[in-house]
């Protein structure tokens, strides 16, 4: 094992979701526009700290999104994406769905942290459609932020139930967008995606070489200025 | 021509079966209840439905979806966790389905208000949401050409009018109320309140009077989702 493969390894362990959601909020730099997807990426929210003074943007029409409502707070007039009743926090705004997608769309995020069922070597994601027959297709505002933010981060564990991996040479199941993720956050490392391949900024309990036995694509670790 | 009715069902009376009907609300923000409630009353059927989702619960949108008023959903996102009457009927065959990028859902309906032909844009190139469409690479990306979409009716709900019709919404149930009383042909709005002209702060005005047709005043009825 060479010195560099070993230094990129940080936790003895693979990280659980908090962990993950812990790690991808300490890499959001302070300042962001940031809209958070349904589901794990939501998770994100929790652990983002006051001084990194970020703003949350919800697809259905606000910036300034704070905390989910509890008791009295609950107020049908005001949810997330999820439709979970939220909270307003001081030097929010309001505005309609054209703005609101123009935000996505104009480039004007910094960051969008989406789900996928799969990301391809180029950065392809999907995350929108499993393809099969019997399913209602439901795309919501994922192939916008996959193509409108500046920075379009994946969390999601990096093997299936059946263990295949979700990083692919080629993406399977319908596109969401074609090459628009730039890092993959699962429980066993930390992928950077690009036109140059994929590279490893840090892996969680296996090794450089252990993890390129689960992942059908060539892994290269990232150089130490992107880590 | 803006008129004040007094009925949620006088409002409603001129919708034409085989309309296409634009709703306003995201999820149950928005939703126009009362007006929809009426909708079901009056017996209009054949309607292409315009709205984000394709109905929650038992009740709105996802009612005239299960007493199969609607032959045809435009959204973005039909399939949610009570989205029974959905999805019964779309897996029967007895309800089609034009399934629209959310952004794509606003900024179609927006250019229908605002008189654009179509558009380029980014969302959606190299899916197969995007198959049989034109593309371009404009701008280095690949981009699909992307056709307004027009209503014969909106159906949306407001905080406030005033008595030239116009509108304030409040917090996340402002949605799509704007842009589809734009796009439509006639702009029908629920309120909880109306007050005299003058009343509303024009510089806090969201929509302007000249898209609105008609308004009714429904009790204040805030729906925890």
């Amino acid at each position: 094992m060479s010195i560099q493969t070993a230094s990129i390894q940080t936790s003895d362990a693979p990280l659980g979701r908090d962990d993950l959601a812990r790690l991808v909020a300490r890499d959001i730099k302070p300042g962001s526009f940031v809209n958070l997807g349904i589901g794990q990426p939501t998770l994100v929210s929790n652990y983002l700290e006051p001084e990194q003074n970020i703003t949350l943007h919800t697809e259905n029409g606000m910036l300034g999104m704070g905390p989910v409502a509890e008791g009295d707070q609950i107020d049908g007039d005001l949810i997330n994406a999820g439709k979970i009743p939220v909270t307003e926090l001081p030097g929010a705004s309001y505005f309609h769905h054209a703005d609101s997608f123009a935000i996505m769309r104009g480039g004007h995020l910094d960051i969008c942290v989406l789900g996928a069922f799969q990301v391809s070597a180029t950065g392809d994601l999907a995350n929108w459609h499993t393809g099969a027959p019997d399913a209602i297709p439901a795309v919501g505002g994922a192939m916008d932020l996959a193509t409108g933010a500046k920075d379009v981060f994946v969390m999601m564990t990096l093997l299936t139930r059946d263990g295949a991996s979700k990083i692919v040479e080629a993406c399977t199941y319908p596109l969401t967008g074609v090459g628009c993720v730039t890092r993959v956050y699962t429980d066993k490392a930390v992928f950077l995606t690009g036109p140059d391949g994929v590279q490893v900024r840090e892996t969680f309990g296996c090794t450089l070489e252990e993890l390129q036995a689960l992942v059908p694509v060539p892994l290269t670790a990232a150089p130490a200025v992107e880590r | 021509m803006l008129n004040f009715i007094d009925t949620v069902g006088e409002a409603v009376a001129g919708i034409k079966d085989g309309s296409t009907v634009m709703i306003g609300g995201f999820g149950n923000a928005g939703q126009p209840f009362e007006l929809i409630d009426a909708l079901l009353d009056s017996g209009a059927t054949d309607l292409t439905v315009v709205n984000n989702n394709a109905g929650q619960g038992d009740q709105g949108l996802a009612l005239l979806i299960k007493e199969g008023r609607v032959k045809k959903m435009i959204c973005s996102f039909p399939r949610q966790s009570d989205s029974w009457h959905f999805d019964a009927k779309y897996k029967a065959g007895e309800i089609e389905l034009e399934l629209v990028p959310q952004g794509n859902l606003a900024e179609r309906i927006r250019a229908a208000g605002a008189g654009i032909g179509g558009f380029f844009t980014p969302t959606g190139y190299g899916t197969m949401l995007a198959e049989g469409k034109e593309t371009r690479i404009l701008d280095g990306r690949g981009q699909v050409f992307e056709t307004p979409i027009h209503a014969d009716v909106a159906l949306i709900k407001a905080l406030k009018a005033d008595g030239v019709g116009n509108l304030v919404y409040r917090k996340t149930a402002r949605n799509f109320g704007p842009i589809m009383a734009a796009a439509a042909k006639h702009t029908i709005v629920q309120v909880s309140e109306i007050v005299p002209t003058g009343g509303l702060d024009p510089e806090n005005v969201v929509t302007p009077g000249i898209y609105v047709n008609s308004i009714v005043r429904v009790s204040n009825s805030v729906k925890v989702a």
